[in-house]
């Protein structure tokens, strides 16, 4: 008995154990799994945010090149002066009225001034099913939401009286769904339901010119419940580069200069800021050591319609003195439009994006302690949670735009203030790391392919006897050099490039798997390059010169913003080889170039996509 | 000699500082405590949880702060790697885990015996991490784990 006894405690202790082990080795490896998944989606994160970030930096450089100085000299800014000034103070909703038809075949939604709730109700519906405002009701709301705007103070003023809760929602980006979302988790605007919605309401979704009318459209109905701050991207030049034009364009093909000279006006009316019973400052990107919520009170905000366009007059230098007092406004602007907070302590330049600082915990305390105030709510920043929160407490980033980047990218968030001024924060996402990681990684083999002559030189330089390979370490030196991001190279180094059996890189395996769209063989290889590279700033200048917004530039024209732009950038341009090329894009044969169709063709197509697609 | 071993110790070294600064969003040279058990399996080592806390008491502050700076980390990770400590569990050692808790060898695990197994057993799953599993692991049809095809779409996934 006795040893049967023993025998089965010694089973069962092995038994034990067995499981034990097992068990062990199964969680061990889970967390390993989960843990690299999770690096996986960082550094996708990462990768997206660096090319935004740097791409975003270009664009407030692009307008310090001495290039705009040539380009001014084709006088094509500064005699459309005003643009916006075509659209006068005097167009009222009657004249829209008169002057623009709707069809009886347009069944959406047909606003009457004032608007109702009905109204608000109606566009709802209408956007739900995909359906368009017609121009003349577009016309008459943003007329309307201009008369409304200007009378309102640069920095709104609000309280929490009658235990209301206040709800704060930070970047749409165009992201209808998120909007949609947001009113069906937390209610429509109203009295009892108010809103700040914190900026960088348009540019990069597809449903940028939508959300500004449902906001427009509940500005009107509920002035004092419904309250918006600017954003960076409320701004011409911005849309022009990230969207929001084209999807205008795209949309209203008739009205769509119309619409988009009224919006510039708009935007120049968005106020500034919003405070909360004296203690909350809601803007849209943070502050700098020199803002003075007095000043920036007082100034005349529209004045400054886009703020990266005041900044390519600053860079005039004979005229930088004269501009010195208008330059602080700008300035002022600037800062709480484009700075983000950081942990260290001090102000300096914000260096990824190029314009706006970096601000540290002294800096907020300093403004709290002049300004009497307690919080900071801000947006500007992708956050993957919806929100952050960072200066032990004082400052709240919320970002309302969910799968900003790519789907399952990240969540999107919104605040609802109490009372006490104590935050509750609602998150949220719209509906994989799969996604997100081939997303970025497709962007990066872009920027990849656009610098491929550059890297070419750099590896090189690496590899003194021409074998082809060089060391991992070398490899990621150089990418980081020439490409300007801080990414875990190493990491992402298998996805980007082939290894020799001895563990070099083979560096010219980087580019196997990219090329580009349309086989464009009369041109030079470097010239494709440089094409696909510059192929957004082009975008930018090509739809300065088309005024009209027609899509269409003259050959001439076309040849010679070329021409400058190549020697701005030093590229040496044979005059035939640009006349073949611009020759094999005038489809029409008619002396003028659609520039988008010619932008697409520079447009960098995967290989494996291609196969999957043809 | 000397130089080639320098070479690979800087080489190291460097993967781990690009490991910690994909955890570190404030880019300052710390990352969150919690975060270390990623960085550290992103480098390829497959650390118990126990062998994760003795880890964190060598980069921990005196007073921890429930920050790690790279600064404590970089000596630690380093030797680490040179040592090839935490070795990667391979494929059909795992498969053997799963064959031990599947006691007739079926070639599947009910869904309750998984979650007894993983979450009273060995370093136990919180309700997160098991329903997290489950939900990738779990045919909802039958209510079980095949654990093989589960084996190999989590590899697949990897590469």
């Amino acid at each position: 008995c006795e040893t049967v006894e023993v025998t089965a405690h010694l089973f069962l202790l092995s038994q034990a154990h067995g499981y034990f082990r097992a068990a062990i080795l199964i969680q061990n490896w889970y967390r390993f799994t989960k843990a690299r998944l999770e690096t996986r989606r960082r550094y996708s994160l990462s990768i997206f945010q660096s090319i935004e970030y740097a791409d975003e930096q270009d664009q407030l450089q692009v307008c310090n090149f001495h290039f705009f100085l040539l380009l001014i000299a084709f006088s094509h800014i500064l005699t459309s002066p005003g643009v916006s000034q075509v659209v006068d103070e005097g167009l009222s909703l009657t004249e829209f009225e008169n002057k623009i038809d709707v069809p009886d075949s347009y069944y959406g939604p047909r606003l009457s001034f004032p608007l109702t709730v009905e109204d608000a109700n109606a566009l709802l519906h209408a956007f739900r099913n995909e359906q368009l405002l017609h121009a003349r009701y577009v016309l008459q709301l943003l007329c309307e939401t201009r008369r409304v705007l200007k009378e309102m103070p640069n920095i709104t003023h609000l309280s929490t009286s009658y235990s209301k809760e206040i709800t704060v929602c930070g970047d749409l980006h165009g992201n209808l769904d998120d909007l949609l979302l947001i009113f069906y988790k937390n209610g429509l605007p109203s009295e009892q339901n108010p809103y700040v919605f914190n900026g960088d309401f348009v540019d990069r979704g597809k449903n940028s010119m939508e959300i500004l009318i449902i906001l427009f459209a509940f500005l009107l109905i509920y002035p004092n419940d419904l309250h918006l701050n600017r954003g960076n991207h409320e701004d011409y030049i911005m849309n022009l580069r990230y969207g929001f034009t084209k999807e205008v364009s795209k949309k209203y093909k008739d009205h769509g200069k119309l619409i988009l000279c009224l919006l510039r006006d708009v935007f120049s009316w968005l106020p500034l800021a919003t405070i909360i019973d004296s203690k909350v400052l809601i803007l849209h990107g943070g502050i700098s050591d020199t803002t003075d919520l007095d000043f920036l009170n007082a100034l005349e905000r529209s004045k400054v319609r886009n703020h990266i366009h005041v900044g390519v007059i600053f860079s005039l230098k004979n005229l930088a003195v004269q501009m010195l007092r208008s330059n602080f406004c700008y300035l002022q602007i600037l800062d709480i439009l484009w700075s983000d907070p950081r942990s260290q302590n001090g102000c300096t330049p914000n260096k990824s994006r190029g314009g706006g600082c970096y601000f540290g915990p002294d800096v907020t305390a300093k403004l709290f302690e002049r300004y009497n105030l307690k919080m900071l709510i801000r947006s500007h920043e992708f956050k993957p949670e919806g929100y952050e929160i960072s200066h032990d407490g004082k400052v709240i980033t919320i970002f309302s735009a969910s799968n900003y980047y790519e789907e399952g990218s990240n969540r999107g968030a919104y605040i609802k203030l109490n009372p006490e001024l104590i935050p509750r924060f609602v998150q949220y996402q719209v509906s994989k790391v799969g996604t997100i990681e081939s997303s970025a990684l497709k962007s990066l083999r872009e920027k990849i392919y656009a610098h491929r002559s550059e890297l070419t030189s750099a590896f090189a330089q690496y590899d003194l006897n021409s074998t082809g390979r060089i060391s991992v370490s070398d490899w990621a030196a150089a990418m980081e050099s020439v490409l300007q991001l801080e990414l875990p190279w190493r990491m992402l180094r298998a996805q980007l490039v082939q290894m020799t059996p001895n563990g070099e890189a083979d560096y010219m395996s980087c580019f196997y798997d990219l090329k580009i769209g349309q086989p464009t063989k009369e041109v030079q290889p470097a010239l494709v390059e440089t094409l696909c590279r510059y192929r957004r700033d082009l975008e930018i200048i090509f739809n300065i010169i088309d005024k009209d917004h027609s899509g269409l530039i003259s050959l001439e024209e076309f040849g010679q913003t070329w021409k400058l732009f190549a020697s701005h950038l030093g590229i040496d341009m044979y005059d035939e080889s640009l006349d073949k090329l611009v020759l094999s894009i005038d489809y029409n044969k008619d002396g003028h170039i659609d520039f988008n169709e010619f932008l697409e063709a520079f447009h960098v197509v995967h290989r494996l996509e291609k196969k999957a697609n043809s | 000699m000397a130089s080639r071993k320098d070479g690979a110790v800087a080489e190291i070294e460097k993967k781990i500082i690009e490991a910690f600064e994909v955890f570190d969003h404030e880019c300052n040279k710390t990352v969150d405590v919690r975060e270390i058990g990623s960085i550290v399996r992103s480098l390829g080592c497959f650390p118990t949880e126990a062998e994760l806390h003795e880890l964190l008491a060598k980069v921990e502050e005196e007073e921890p702060t429930g920050y790690i700076n790279l600064e404590k980390f970089l000596p630690v990770m380093t030797k680490v790697l040179l040592d090839r400590s935490y070795q990667p569990i391979p494929e059909d050692v795992l498969l053997h885990a799963f064959e031990a808790l599947d006691e007739n060898k079926c070639g599947y695990i009910t869904k309750e015996e998984l979650i007894k197994y993983l979450t009273e057993e060995g370093e136990p799953f919180t309700e997160e991490e098991m329903e997290d599993m489950l939900s990738t692991a779990l045919d909802p049809e039958t209510n079980t784990v095949r654990y093989r095809d589960y084996i190999s779409m989590m590899i697949v996934d990897e590469t």
